[in-house]
C-alpha cells in the first residue's frame, strides 16, 4: 500500500493537496475567530466589574464612568466584541498599565529573550529526544526500552518549577558552576547594542566574547530544563513512530537483505517518521511556553512568561489577555504549520 | 446451576461466561492481573494507595499541627523531631506535607469527577449526531485545545481571583477538550456498527443509544485518559499553586509551600525539597498506573 500511495501521480497530488490546504486554512481561521471570542470572553464578560479592574476600588466616579465608556460598555456586547476585534485587527492591544506603553511594544521587547530560551530548550529536547526514542523503539521491551520510558514518564511528571529550583540550588548554590537569576550577570548589563533582541547573537555580532559566555553560563540551566520537560514528548513520540515503521514489510525485506541494524533503524525506518517528527517538534515547541512561564519566575529571566505572571499579579487585564492571545496565535500557527506539513509531505493524510 | 443437568450447555458454560455480568467479571479479573503483572503500574497503584491512606490519617501520621506557628523554632534543618525541618514561621514541613496530600487528592478527583462526564458527553454527542453539531462541539474543542493549559487556566484564574476553588474550577475548563476528542473517536468507530443499528430498529432513543450503546463504549479508554490526565491536574494545579495563583498561603499545597520556600531556598534546602518531591512522587504515580491501564484496557496501543 505504501508503494502505490508513493508511486501516484506528482501533478494529481498538488491538485488534491491544494483543496486540502484550503480546507485547512479555512477550519483554522474559524478556530482563530473562536480564540478571540474566547479572549473577549474572558477579558470582558466573566469580570464581574471590568473597570474597577482597571481602575482600582478607590477610583472616585468620574475616571470610573471615563474608563466605563472608553471601554464601550454602555454599548451592546456585539458592538463591544466588534471594536474588540477590528482594534486587535489593527494591531492594537491596548496600553499596559505597569508601563504605559501599548501591549505589542512590550510584548515586542519581551519576546527575543523566551524565543533564544526556547530555541536552545528545543536543540536539547530533539537533539537528546528523537535518538534516545530510536534507541528505545530499536531495543523494545528490553531493559533500554524499560529505562527510557521511565525517563520519559519522570520527565513528564516533574514540575519543571521544582527542578529549577533544584538545579539552581545545586549548581549555582553549592556548585557555582553557572549564573544564577537573569540572562547575564548584571554588570554586562546593557553593553552590548540591541540589534537581533536575540543576546547571543548581539554579543557576538559586538565582539564581545567575554559577555557571550556569561551568557552561556546564564543560558545553560534553563535552556538544558526546559529542553528536559520537551524531551519527555519527542522520545515516546519518536518511539511509537519507529515502532510503526519497524513493524512493516519492507523493514523485514531490508533485514532479509542483509543490511545493519544501524542503516534499518537510519536509512530506511527514520526516513519515514522525517515529516511526523518535524511537526512534533513544532508543537514541542509550542509547548515550552507553558514550561517559560514557569522556568522564567524561577531564573528571573526577563521573557514573555515573566512579563504575563507580572501583569496577572498587578492585575492589568490588558497586557495579560494580549499575552494570552498572543499566546494562543502561536499555538494555532504552529498546529497549522505541522498540519500543513502533513498534507504535503505525506500522501497518506490527503483525500 | 440447572444448565448443569443439560450436556450441551454445561459444555459452554464450562468454557465461556453464563452471563455478560459474569463475562465482565471475567474481563476484569484478567485485566487486573495483567496490570498486577506490569512491575511499573503495580507501583504507580501502590502509590496512589498509600497517598489515598496518608490523606486519610493524616491527624494521625502528622506530629504538628500544619498551620500552627512557632517561630522560635523557624528554619530549622531536618532533626529527629522535624523530620522534614521547619519553614520560616517555624511550621513543621513533615505534617504540612503530609495535609498537603489531602489538597491534592481533594483537586484531582473534583476535577476527574466533573471534566470525564462532561467530556464523555460532549464528545459522544457529537460523534454520534456529527454534522453541524459535531462541527460546531468540535471547533470549540479545538479552541480550548489550541491553548497550553496552564496559560488558559492562568487567563480563568486572573479573572476569577485567585483561590482554590477557582484554580479548581480553571483546570476543570481547560480539561474536558481532550476527553471529548477521545470520546468522539471512539463513538466514531462503533456509530456504524450491527449492534447500534440493532438498537435503532428496536425503537432506541438517541439519548438511549448513547447512554447505553455508545457511552461504555468509551469507558475504558476514557478511564485511561482521566487517569494520565490526573497527573497533569496535580502540574497544572501546583504550577498555579507556586505562581501564587491557586491555594493561598497558609494552606499547606504543596505548589504553594514551594513558592513561599524559594525566597529563602539558597540557604535553607529543605524548605522546597520535599513539598516539591510529594509532587513528583504523586504525579510519577499517576503516570506509571495511567501508562500500565492503557496496556491493559486499551487493546491497539501497542
Amino acid at each position: 500500500m505504501a508503494l502505490v500511495v508513493a508511486n501516484r501521480n506528482r501533478a494529481r497530488r498538488r491538485g488534491l493537496g491544494l483543496v486540502g490546504v484550503l480546507r485547512t486554512l479555512a477550519s483554522y481561521a474559524v478556530t482563530l475567530c473562536g480564540l478571540l471570542v474566547l479572549t473577549f470572553f474572558i477579558g470582558r464578560i466573566m469580570p464581574v466589574d471590568p473597570v474597577t479592574a482597571v481602575v482600582g476600588i478607590e477610583a472616585d466616579r468620574e475616571a470610573y464612568m471615563r474608563v466605563y465608556y472608553q471601554l464601550g460598555l454602555d454599548q451592546p456586547v456585539y458592538v463591544q466584541f466588534w471594536r474588540y476585534i477590528t482594534t486587535i485587527a489593527s494591531g492594537d492591544l491596548g496600553n499596559a498599565f505597569l508601563t504605559g506603553r501599548p501591549v505589542i511594544q512590550d510584548i515586542a521587547r519581551v519576546f527575543p529573550a523566551t524565543v533564544e530560551l526556547a530555541t536552545a530548550a528545543i536543540i536539547v529536547g530533539a537533539g537528546l529526544g528523537v535518538p534516545l526514542g530510536v534507541w528505545a523503539a530499536a531495543s523494545r521491551g528490553r531493559l533500554v526500552d524499560q529505562v527510557v520510558r521511565f525517563i520519559t514518564l519522570t520527565g513528564y511528571a516533574t514540575p519543571i518549577f521544582w527542578l529549577a529550583m533544584m538545579a539552581l540550588l545545586i549548581f549555582y548554590g553549592w556548585l557555582g558552576w553557572v549564573g544564577g537569576g537573569g540572562r547575564l550577570e548584571i554588570y554586562y548589563e546593557g553593553i552590548v547594542p540591541v540589534r537581533t533582541g536575540f543576546i547571543t547573537i548581539d554579543s557576538i555580532l559586538a565582539g564581545e566574547w567575554e559577555i557571550f559566555r556569561s551568557v552561556l553560563r546564564h543560558l545553560v540551566l534553563p535552556a538544558t530544563l526546559l529542553g528536559y520537560n520537551s524531551m519527555a514528548y519527542i522520545t515516546r513520540m519518536t518511539r511509537s513512530f519507529m515502532l510503526d515503521q519497524l513493524n512493516q514489510e519492507y523493514i523485514i525485506t531490508a533485514r532479509v537483505k542483509g543490511l545493519s541494524q544501524r542503516d534499518v533503524l537510519w536509512k530506511h525506518a527514520f526516513r519515514n517518521i522525517r515529516v511526523q517528527l518535524v511537526t512534533i517538534v513544532a508543537l514541542a515547541y509550542g509547548g515550552l511556553l507553558e514550561g517559560a512561564v514557569l522556568i522564567e519566575t524561577v531564573f528571573a529571566w526577563p521573557g514573555f512568561g515573566q512579563y504575563l505572571t507580572n501583569n496577572l499579579m498587578a492585575g492589568d487585564m490588558n497586557a495579560a489577555m494580549g499575552c494570552v492571545l498572543l499566546v494562543g496565535i502561536i499555538f494555532i500557527s504552529l498546529n497549522l504549520i505541522s498540519d500543513l506539513l502533513y498534507q504535503v509531505f505525506d500522501p497518506r493524510t490527503r483525500p | 446451576m440447572t444448565s448443569l443437568t443439560q450436556p450441551e450447555t454445561a459444555t459452554v458454560t464450562a468454557r465461556g461466561p453464563k452471563s455478560g455480568r459474569e463475562a465482565m467479571w471475567g474481563e476484569v479479573r484478567a485485566g487486573v492481573l495483567r496490570l498486577l503483572g506490569n512491575p511499573l503500574a503495580t507501583i504507580g497503584l501502590v502509590i496512589i494507595g498509600l497517598l489515598i491512606l496518608i490523606a486519610i490519617f493524616a491527624p494521625v501520621i502528622a506530629p504538628f499541627d500544619p498551620v500552627a506557628q512557632s517561630l522560635s523554632r523557624a528554619l530549622q534543618p531536618p532533626s529527629d523531631v522535624h523530620w522534614f525541618g521547619t519553614d520560616e514561621y517555624g511550621r513543621d514541613i513533615f505534617s504540612r506535607v503530609i495535609y498537603g496530600s489531602r489538597i491534592t487528592l481533594y483537586i484531582v478527583f473534583l476535577v476527574t469527577i466533573t471534566v470525564s462526564p462532561i467530556g464523555l458527553l460532549i464528545g459522544t454527542v457529537a460523534g454520534y449526531f456529527g454534522g453541524w453539531i459535531d462541527a460546531v462541539l468540535m471547533r470549540i474543542t479545538d479552541i480550548f485545545l489550541s491553548f497550553p493549559s496552564l496559560i488558559l487556566a492562568l487567563a480563568f484564574v486572573a479573572v476569577l481571583g485567585p483561590s482554590l476553588q477557582n484554580a479548581i474550577l480553571a483546570i476543570a475548563l481547560t480539561n474536558w477538550p481532550s476527553i471529548a476528542r477521545l470520546a468522539r473517536a471512539e463513538t466514531l468507530t462503533v456509530r456504524n456498527s450491527d449492534y447500534v443499528a440493532a438498537a435503532k430498529l428496536q425503537g432506541a432513543s438517541a439519548a438511549r443509544i448513547i447512554l447505553r450503546q455508545i457511552v461504555p463504549m468509551c469507558m475504558s479508554s476514557v478511564i485511561v485518559r482521566s487517569t494520565l490526565n490526573m497527573a497533569g491536574v496535580i502540574l497544572t494545579a501546583a504550577g498555579l499553586g507556586f505562581l501564587g495563583l491557586g491555594a493561598q498561603p497558609p494552606t499547606p499545597e504543596w505548589g504553594a509551600m514551594t513558592s513561599t520556600g524559594r525566597r529563602y531556598m539558597l540557604d535553607y534546602w529543605w524548605l522546597v525539597t520535599t513539598p516539591g518531591l510529594a509532587i513528583v512522587i504523586v504525579s510519577l504515580a499517576f503516570n506509571l498506573f495511567g501508562d500500565g491501564l492503557r496496556d491493559v484496557l486499551d487493546s491497539r496501543s501497542e
